[in-house]
């Protein structure tokens, strides 16, 4: 199969940035996350070969950490808080109103490659719970009734 | 930026820092940390830019981070040759305008200020300075001082003793406030040995959960055989409901770097890192900032203050994963590995980071130190408890009406916590548990209110300090769903490597997933008890070995909630859905359709102006017409 090149030259850039030492392979992988929204397969293959770490461990790490994703992200990444605070004070049904409202479960992108829904373990933000986060900015003392109008606005 | 090199240096940029921090002309400072951000922080700064460039005001416009009452957020500062320092609360874009009249005539009109203040602390200095001199102006007279509010008359700052005072960009600032002169001393006047034994006398235990005493770790690692050593700060946060280390980081950073640098020094190392969560972004930005600032001015690098040490930091990302707050998964994390902790027999003191001594301490822990080193370990140790000296700062959060950062001298009550600082419970419920420890804690039940907080008091009470995040809760609250929300968290966190924690708990959600599902058996209890015992025993790392914490906890203070999840299949608290029912109270339903158009799945029916019904068949129990009933007519039980 023939490796995406924009992939492959975007990777030797992360990589050169951080001296190819294998100690940064998070941080690599972060860029890399951050460059495609997810880590594409040929990047991961790019990295085996340019740190000389094995792709076992280049997988390990990147399921490991929960800030990574294997398969493509929405436009805009909707992170529930379920923190205690969160918790407490109603993420739960800002969760089931999120997944009726997109049709899709936690962990999943809508059909229309808008949103990824995930959960977060606390945004430090627990003083204004429950809070969400979509495309980096915080919705504060969220209330159910608010989604549909948010999701509009992003959509748009 | 100039370099510093002598203490006539430090001086020099000190008074550059104050003409700043108090000018002769009028100063507005924003708060701007993450939760003001999110409250439209950054909005009301940019009207405020736009209006003072409008009117061509001769205003300085300044960042700040947060003064920890996050929910009186966006605050605005107004600062005014002669006169005392103004908090504005809660401050929109509307109001921008209003408030610079307010400024340019002098007067208070619409908006009133939340509260004044007429000194800054410069706790590091040991003293106060006054905003202005001379007899308070008439017209401020009704404003209360800061020490008014209930929420702050308690507490005392060292930890964030400059968080929402200072620019956290402006390293000029840190050393107006005190800062970097107890790095002078550290380098110029003390011996190593000396700065550990300092540490060890004020009593400081570290912030960062377990309590260790942050000395005695300096003293083992300083003496661990190795010529290359590492400092690191655990800025992982990872205590859902605990948010103080990220206040910290964006409001002070240099409290920390400083606090790093002494260390060092103390420890013999010459290289540092800060390991920060993925989650929060301006944390890293502003300790980048603060690092690059300390770097230019010589602060960091090579040579510091012409002493001969040498030492420097570099900021490590996490990336989402609980577990990598402890130390060794942390440490695994930085060589750029999975994070899975390893056996604590070994230890990072002596074997850390590379394999070489490493001293790990949490943000907190490290912002204390130049305060210690200024003012003296006997100054730190006569603040608080007997065997937890100095302050603790706690995020005060969930159901409580005053939110925020609070700062208190340990073995404040739990009760003076609560309804003091805290205000209270809103909407005149009734208060049931606090929840500390994060996951590895557990929940402190309304008759122990007068608990005195601190590490040992909080152990006793079968809770823990943990990072210091207290989630109140009040009688909506379940305390089986609470339990049975924690070991799903941990659950998910687990890395994986040990069986009793890995198979464990995610039996225990199993069984708690059950009883919250109306699915309990007589014995479940039991059953969890006997299950945390094996899993406290047979876990390799605290993740494990104090997963069971809520769990227990729960059991023992509210256990007759799990008997009538089991026995009645009844949720006392109205949260397990499975358990519960809505339905329309005829009496009080006065018919006027909210809940009918906010019910997602159309199941409630009536007509205008008659008692409305719940199609129980249909309905979701999803909690909408709950929250949109001015009446409260809908009923949950
Ligand atoms: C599962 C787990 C998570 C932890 N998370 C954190 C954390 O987020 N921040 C922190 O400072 N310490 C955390 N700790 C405690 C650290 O292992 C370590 O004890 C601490 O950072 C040492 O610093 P201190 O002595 O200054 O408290 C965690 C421990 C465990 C077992
Ligand atoms: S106790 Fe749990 S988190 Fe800790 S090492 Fe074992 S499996 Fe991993
Ligand atoms: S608990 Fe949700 S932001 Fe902390």
């Amino acid at each position: 199969m023939k490796r995406d090149k924009t992939v492959e030259k975007k990777v030797k850039e992360i990589v050169k940035k951080y001296g190819a030492e294998k100690s940064s392979l998070i941080a690599i992988l972060q860029d890399i996350q951050e460059a495609f929204n997810y880590l594409p397969k040929d990047a991961l293959i790019v990295l085996n070969e340019a740190l000389d770490v094995p792709l076992s461990r280049i997988y390990e790490v990147a399921t490991f950490y929960n800030a990574f994703s294997l398969t493509p992200r929405g436009k805009y990444l909707i992170e529930v808080c379920a923190g205690t605070a969160c918790h407490v004070t109603g993420a739960i049904t800002l969760m089931d109103r999120l997944e009726r409202e997109l049709e899709v479960k936690c962990g999943e992108t809508t059909k229309d490659a808008v949103f990824t829904l995930e959960q977060v373990r606390c945004l430090g933000c627990c003083s204004l719970a429950p809070v969400i986060r979509i495309g980096g900015n915080i919705h504060a003392y969220l209330t159910q009734d608010e989604i549909p109008k948010i999701l509009r606005n992003y959509r748009q | 930026m100039s370099k510093i090199n002598t203490l006539d240096d430090l001086n020099q940029a000190g008074k550059r820092g104050l003409a700043a921090l108090i000018p002769s002309r009028i100063k507005i400072m924003v708060g701007m940390a993450t939760s003001g951000i999110a409250s439209g922080a950054q909005e009301v700064y940019s009207a405020l830019d736009e209006e003072i460039k409008k009117r061509k005001l001769d205003i300085i416009l300044s960042r700040t981070g947060s003064m920890g009452m996050d929910c009186m957020e966006p605050l605005v500062d107004v600062l005014e040759p002669g006169k005392p320092r103004l908090a504005y609360s809660k401050m929109t874009v509307k109001k921008v305008p209003v408030l610079l009249d307010q400024i340019v005539n002098g007067t208070i009109g619409a908006i009133k200020p939340f509260y004044r203040m007429d000194e800054e602390e410069f706790i590091v200095l040991g003293k106060a300075k006054r905003y202005f001199d001379g007899p308070l102006p008439v017209y401020l007279g009704n404003v209360p001082t800061i020490k008014e509010i209930p929420f702050y008359t308690k507490q005392v700052k060292i930890a964030t003793r400059n968080c929402g005072l200072i620019d956290p960009e402006s390293i000029d600032e840190y050393i107006a406030k005190g800062g970097y002169f107890s790095l002078f001393k550290a380098l110029t006047g003390m011996k190593p040995e000396t700065i550990v034994e300092d540490v060890i006398a004020s009593g400081l235990r570290g912030r960062g959960g377990g309590g260790f005493r942050t000395g005695i770790k300096w003293k083992s690692c300083r003496e661990a055989e190795g010529k290359i050593k590492y400092v690191i700060c655990n800025g992982d946060e990872g205590d859902p409901g605990a948010y103080m280390d990220r206040s910290v980081m964006e409001g002070d950073p240099h409290s920390v770097i400083e606090g790093m640098i002494i260390g060092a020094f103390a420890i013999g190392a010459h290289e540092g890192y800060i390991y920060v969560r993925n989650e929060y972004p301006l944390a890293v930005q502003n300790l980048g900032t603060a690092i690059a600032n300390a770097r230019a001015c010589g602060l960091l690098g090579g040579n510091i203050l012409g002493s001969g040490f040498d030492f420097d930091i570099r900021i490590s990302k996490g990336a989402g994963a609980f577990v990598c707050g402890e130390s060794t998964a942390l440490m695994a994390s930085l060589e750029g590995t999975a994070g899975e902790p390893r056996a604590k027999y070994i230890h990072t003191v002596e074997h850390g980071l590379w394999n070489r001594p490493s001293n790990l301490n949490n943000v907190e822990t490290w912002a204390n130190v130049p305060a210690i080193l200024a003012r003296g370990s006997q100054w730190f140790a006569g603040i608080g408890a007997k065997t937890s000296t100095g302050t603790k700062v706690f995020s005060v959060v969930g159901k409580i009406n005053n939110i925020g950062l609070v700062e208190v001298p340990m073995g404040t009550p739990l009760r003076d916590i609560v309804y003091e600082i805290g205000g209270g419970i809103p909407g005149g419920k009734k208060f049931k548990a606090v929840q500390t420890g994060g996951p590895s804690g557990g929940c402190i039940p309304e008759k122990l209110i007068d608990l005195p907080v601190d590490f040992d008091e909080l152990w006793k009470s079968g809770s823990m300090m943990g990072s210091g995040g207290m989630i109140i809760m009040d009688e909506k609250t379940c305390m089986v769903d609470i339990a049975r929300y924690f070991i799903e968290f941990l659950e998910s966190e687990s890395c994986g490597k040990c069986v009793p924690c890995r198979e464990g708990v995610r039996r225990m959600r199993d069984i708690l997933e059950d009883i919250c599902g109306g699915k309990g058996q007589e014995g479940d209890v039991e059953l969890l008890e006997q299950m945390s015992k094996a899993i406290i025993d047979g876990s390799l790392c605290a993740l494990g070995g104090s997963a069971p914490n809520p769990v227990l906890s729960t059991i023992r203070y509210f256990r007759e909630e799990y008997e009538a999840h089991i026995r009645d299949r009844r949720c006392p608290a109205a949260v397990c859905k499975a358990l519960i029912e809505y339905s329309i109270d005829p009496e009080k339903c006065t018919g006027c359709g909210v809940c009918l158009k906010k019910c997602p799945t159309k199941c409630i029916t009536g007509e205008k102006k008659k008692p409305h019904t719940i199609d129980k068949t249909k309905c979701i129990k999803c909690g909408a017409c709950y929250e949109s009933c001015k009446f409260d007519a809908i009923t949950v039980k």
